[in-house]
C-alpha cells in the first residue's frame, strides 16, 4: 500500500492464568 | 473505534478492537475524520487540499483494511459470563514480611510501613501458612508468584530466606512453580543479601527516585537524612552481579515534573531497567499532581521518548517500564479485559495473616477478606472485583486505551473517587500519553 504501513497485525482475536500479575 | 494521533513526523492510527496499528500518510489521516460519510462528501471536504485521484486511491486502501478487519473493527466483546465462570483461584500473593520501615518517605502509601496499624514483622510460622494457603488455593494454576513486600522486607530477611527455602520445597509437592520477587529501599543491602536475592528472586525492585536532590527530598531515613548516597552504591553492587531482571523504580511528584532528567540520571549512572512513575496521593498535598500539570507532564513524556530514541540509536538502549508494549501479541483478550487480578487471583497478606485484595488496600478494614488461619477462605468480594473491568466501567467502554491499560488500578479509583468503577482521571490521561509515546517509539523503530 502506498499510503498505509501496518506495524501491528490484529492481536485481539484470540484465559489460562499462567501469565504474570500485571 | 479508532484512535489517531501524530507522533513526531508520523501519523499513527490504532484500530482499538483488533489491535492493528498503522502508520499512514497525511491524506489517509485526514480522510479518517470523514470516513463515515459517502465518497462524494469526503472528496468535497478534502478537495481544497488534495487531488481527487489521490483521495480516491487512499480511500481504496482504507476500505481494503476495513474489509480485512484491521480498521473500524467491531468489538468482539468478551462475554461477561466467561469471566464469571472462571475458577476462583489465587495465583499471586504480595507477602508483607514487615509492617515497619527504616525510611520515612513523604509519599509512602503504607504509612511509612505501618499501614495504619501496629508496626510488626511476619513470623516464620505465619509466613509458612501463607505459602501453604497459596499452594492450596491455586487450583490448576502452575505458575505462582510471591512478592516479598513491606514496609521494608530486608528488616526481616532471615524469615525471607527461610520462606524461600520452604516455598522451593513445597512447590515440588504440589507440582507448582513459585516465582519469588522482592522490593527494597536498599539501605540494608549487603553482599550476603545480594547473593541470596540474585540467586532466588526472578525480579527485584530497587526504590530510588532519580537525581540525588530529587531522591533526598522525598526518600529520607527515619532521622530525616537523604538516602541517595547510601543506596546508590548498594544498587550498583547488586545490578553488576545480577543476571536476572530488575528495575530501579522511582516516583515523580509535582516537585520534579522534569522527571525525564531523573530517568536520564539513572541510565547514565549504571541502570538499564528503569521505571519512574507518577505519585498517587491525597490531592491536598503540595507534591500531589494536579490536572493543570498535565500539559507539562505530556511534554515531559515526549522528551523522555526523545531520550529513549536518542539512546537507542546511539547504542545505549535502556528499558523504560511504561514504554514497554508488545505489539506482536501481548496478553490474551481475557487478561486484557480482566486486568491485574486484584481481589480475584491476587491477594496481599499482612504480618498477622490478614488477607486483602492487594497491597494498596491493606489496612482498610472494609476490604479485609479474612485470615490465612481461617478454616475456609470465602472471598466475599470476589464477585465485586471480578465484575470490575473495562466493560463495566463507563469511562473505559469508550476509551481507545482500554485493551492496553485493562481499566487501570482499582485501588486508585477507590481512593480517588470512592468507587472502583470510576477510574482515576489523572492516571488515565497519563497512561494514554505513555501509550502514545510507547507505540510511537515502536513506529519510529519499525
Amino acid at each position: 500500500m502506498k499510503n498505509i504501513k501496518t506495524i501491528a497485525k490484529p492481536t485481539l482475536k484470540n484465559g489460562c492464568g499462567e501469565c504474570q500479575t500485571s | 473505534m479508532i484512535h489517531k494521533y501524530k507522533f513526531k513526523d508520523q501519523y499513527i492510527v490504532i484500530d482499538v478492537n483488533s489491535g492493528a496499528i498503522h502508520i499512514v500518510s497525511e491524506i489517509v489521516y485526514d480522510i479518517l475524520d470523514f470516513y463515515q460519510e459517502d465518497r462524494d462528501e469526503i472528496v468535497a471536504n478534502l478537495s481544497h487540499k488534495y487531488d481527487e485521484a489521490n483521495i480516491l486511491e487512499a480511500l481504496d486502501e482504507i476500505e481494503a483494511l476495513v474489509k480485512e478487519e484491521m480498521l473500524f473493527t467491531e468489538d468482539s466483546q468478551v462475554s461477561m459470563h466467561i469471566l464469571e465462570e472462571r475458577d476462583a483461584v489465587i495465583k499471586a500473593m504480595c507477602l508483607h514480611v514487615a509492617h515497619d520501615c527504616n525510611m520515612k518517605c513523604k509519599y509512602c502509601f503504607g504509612d511509612t510501613g505501618a499501614f495504619e496499624g501496629e508496626r510488626s514483622l511476619l513470623s516464620l510460622e505465619t509466613g509458612k501458612k501463607a505459602i501453604d494457603f497459596l499452594l492450596k488455593n491455586s487450583g490448576s494454576r502452575r505458575n505462582l508468584e510471591i512478592d516479598f513486600f513491606g514496609g521494608e522486607p530486608l528488616l526481616n530477611f532471615d524469615v525471607v530466606k527461610e520462606l524461600v527455602a520452604y516455598g522451593e520445597k513445597a512447590q515440588e509437592d504440589y507440582g507448582k512453580n513459585i516465582r519469588f520477587t522482592i522490593t527494597t529501599n536498599g539501605l540494608l543491602l549487603d553482599d550476603e543479601k545480594i547473593e541470596f536475592i540474585n540467586s532466588h528472586m526472578v525480579n527485584v525492585i530497587l526504590s530510588i527516585d532519580g537525581r540525588p536532590h530529587v531522591n533526598d527530598n522525598m526518600r529520607k531515613t527515619v532521622n530525616g537524612k537523604g538516602t541517595y548516597d547510601l543506596i546508590h552504591k548498594n544498587y550498583i553492587n547488586l545490578v553488576n552481579k545480577r543476571k536476572g531482571t530488575y528495575y530501579v523504580r522511582g516516583t515523580f511528584t509535582r516537585n520534579n515534573l522534569d522527571f525525564s532528567e531523573d530517568v536520564k540520571h539513572l541510565v547514565d549512572n549504571g541502570f538499564k531497567s528503569v521505571s519512574v512513575e507518577p505519585v498517587v496521593t491525597d490531592p491536598s498535598y503540595d507534591y500531589a499532581l494536579k490536572e493543570e500539570d498535565l500539559d507539562t507532564i505530556f511534554k515531559e513524556y515526549e522528551r523522555l521518548a526523545d531520550l529513549y530514541l536518542d539512546y537507542y540509536n546511539s547504542g545505549k538502549e535502556f528499558d523504560f517500564f511504561h514504554f514497554k508494549v508488545d505489539l506482536t501479541q501481548g496478553p490474551c483478550v481475557i487478561k486484557r479485559v480482566s486486568g491485574c487480578g486484584a481481589g480475584t487471583e491476587y491477594i496481599a497478606v499482612t504480618p498477622n495473616g490478614d488477607i486483602y485484595p492487594c497491597h494498596q488496600f491493606v489496612g482498610n478494614e472494609t476490604f479485609k477478606l479474612g485470615n490465612i488461619a481461617d478454616d475456609v477462605f470465602d472471598n466475599r468480594l470476589y464477585g465485586t472485583f471480578n465484575r470490575t473491568n473495562i466493560y463495566s466501567k463507563e469511562e473505559c467502554k469508550k476509551c481507545w486505551a482500554k485493551f492496553y491499560c485493562s481499566g487501570g488500578c482499582h485501588a486508585n479509583a477507590y481512593h480517588m473517587n470512592n468507587d472502583m468503577l470510576i477510574p482515576y482521571k489523572l492516571g488515565c490521561e497519563m497512561e494514554k500519553k505513555r501509550l502514545e509515546c510507547a507505540i510511537g517509539i515502536q513506529a519510529k523503530l519499525s
